[in-house]
């Protein structure tokens, strides 16, 4: 655990995501921009027709928003047992983009479902899923925002994501249950094209690519906001 | 009397007087049951269909109603600091108060379904599956809100962001306890459903104490 | 390149502009509020 640590001092921290940032966000980019040009160079689905390229928006969404509630939880961890002092920025910091890219994955998967069953909203089982996931990530940054000692709102926002880490495989488990009694449809059905697996593939890792770089933009931001606020401190005293 | 047992009847005793959350519990669940009606019409086969749903959502909401309170209380006056240091360990305080709220909240919604069930014409094996399946999971309802109650316990206005925190990591007893009415309905068993219910309950009542009482400990220690 | 959608381009189009607006506007509120912060703590360490 002890090379975690070392880049637990925000000093560290800074310089080797400095160092880090420039290129991580290049590859960002060149992943978006072959992974659309891919994307939009598909033939069409033979079942979905031109609807397949909301695959690469949609799954890469879904796929990052699960990735940054593990990271949360991740943070969490190493926040409450080893008490990591940058783990509770990095969660909190990451909290925004999971409730976006949760969002964006139900209303992409909002818009690929209509051409699909007809309706916008079936109450598929992964959409549900993720609408619960969007509360509980709502949930979560409201914790934080309404403790307002520091410490605190970070032990209870990361016994929050943890007790959220538990449930979430039991209510994705009875969402899926419940979906079967109702005979709901999903909108992917099993196998994937080998032809659609290149652009879905570069997407996602662009997606999760650009959750890092942001995330860690944000991470920085907040160390100098404190710093800024100490400054302000030393000098009112 | 030992200590979990003093703390039990006290939380009870407040529970339980007039104007406590027992009677506004009771009071809410029976006003949710009258307003859906209201809302969706009076055909009686539909009631039927959605009474398992609505009584399971209108039995959450009037528990939670009470929740916030749960640890506020004593937090604000001090006495949970005194209880913090009794020879009883957080966790059992936690597990005493969930065992409260439910004794003054769970288990009186669950005995008055079968009357709020009968005015939503639910055939009686139906009504014995919700009555069943309230029991098996309110107490999961007031574990889990426990967590919520002691994370939020310093917020001056916490009562609004318990029902956010909570009410997704609800999901799935409100799934398998209105699951198990509907299978019911459909003629088919409801023994998964309840089956699946009771292992989340058990569960909740186990892990919710831990995780309540480190919730506890950091707002005390703070 | 191929962007002729068919009947399903209105569903299509709207799905790429909201994931596009949001992953720019992601992009540009995380920018600017590190820019802020920057030019804060600047500012501060002047003093």
């Amino acid at each position: 655990m002890n090379w975690l640590f070392r880049y637990a001092n925000p000093h560290e921290f800074m310089r080797l995501s400095g160092a880090v940032l420039p290129y991580i966000a290049v590859a960002t980019a060149l992943c978006f921009a072959i992974g659309l040009y891919l994307g939009f160079s598909v033939p069409p689905d033979y079942q979905q027709g031109t609807t397949i390229t909301l695959m690469f928006i949609h799954v890469p969404a879904d796929v990052v928003a699960e990735l940054i509630y593990g990271a949360i939880a991740v943070c969490s961890l190493l926040s409450l047992v080893w008490r990591h002092p940058l783990s509770d920025t990095a969660a909190r910091a990451a909290a925004p983009f999971g409730a976006l890219f949760t969002a964006v994955a139900i209303i992409t998967g909002a818009l690929w479902g209509k051409p699909m069953w007809g309706t916008y909203w079936v109450w598929d089982a992964r959409l549900t899923s993720f609408l619960l996931l969007f509360f509980l990530y709502l949930g979560y940054m409201a914790l934080w925002n309404a403790i307002e000692d520091e410490t605190r709102a970070a032990r209870a926002c990361a016994i929050l994501a943890l007790v959220g880490l538990v449930d979430i495989p039991i209510i994705k488990f009875s969402v899926d249950w419940w979906s079967t009694l109702h005979q709901g449809e999903s909108i992917m059905s099993g196998k994937i094209a080998p032809v659609y697996l290149a652009p879905l593939l570069i997407m996602m890792l662009g997606y999760n690519l650009l959750f890092f770089t942001l995330w860690m933009v944000r991470i920085r931001t907040a160390i100098l906001e404190r710093r800024a606020r100490n400054l302000m401190q030393q000098a009112a005293s | 009397m030992s200590v979990f047992a003093t703390l039990l009847m006290r939380d009870i005793k407040l529970a339980a007087r007039s104007g406590g959350s027992a009677a506004l519990a009771l009071s809410f669940f029976a006003l949710v049951a009258t307003l859906v009606p209201l809302g969706v019409g009076a055909d009686l086969h539909l009631l039927a269909r959605v009474a398992g749903g609505v009584l399971w959502v209108a039995a959450v909401l009037a528990a939670l109603l009470s929740l916030d309170r749960l640890f506020q209380g004593d937090f604000e006056d001090g006495s949970l600091d005194v209880i913090a240091l009794s020879p009883l360990p957080l966790e059992l305080t936690s597990l005493a108060k969930i065992a409260a709220h439910w004794l003054s909240t769970g288990l009186p919604l669950t005995v008055l379904s079968p009357v709020l069930a009968l005015m939503f014409n639910l055939p009686p094996h139906a009504t014995a599956i919700l009555f069943v399946s309230l029991l098996a999971g309110t107490p999961a309802v007031s574990a889990i809100g426990a967590i919520g109650a002691s994370l939020t316990l310093s917020l001056k206005r916490g009562g609004l962001i318990l029902p956010l925190i909570i009410l997704p990591l609800l999901s799935p007893v409100v799934i398998f306890g209105a699951g198990a009415v509907a299978a019911t309905l459909d003629g088919m068993a409801a023994g998964s459903a309840l089956g699946l219910l009771a292992a989340f309950a058990t569960a909740a009542m186990l892990l919710s104490p831990f995780a309540a009482a480190a919730c506890v400990r950091l707002n005390l220690g703070g | 390149m191929n962007f002729d959608m068919g009947a399903y381009g209105i569903y299509i189009w709207p799905a790429y502009g909201i994931s596009a607006v949001a992953i720019l506007g992601a992009i540009v509120w995380t920018v600017a509020a590190w820019r802020r912060a920057k030019a804060k703590l600047a500012a501060l360490e002047k003093k």
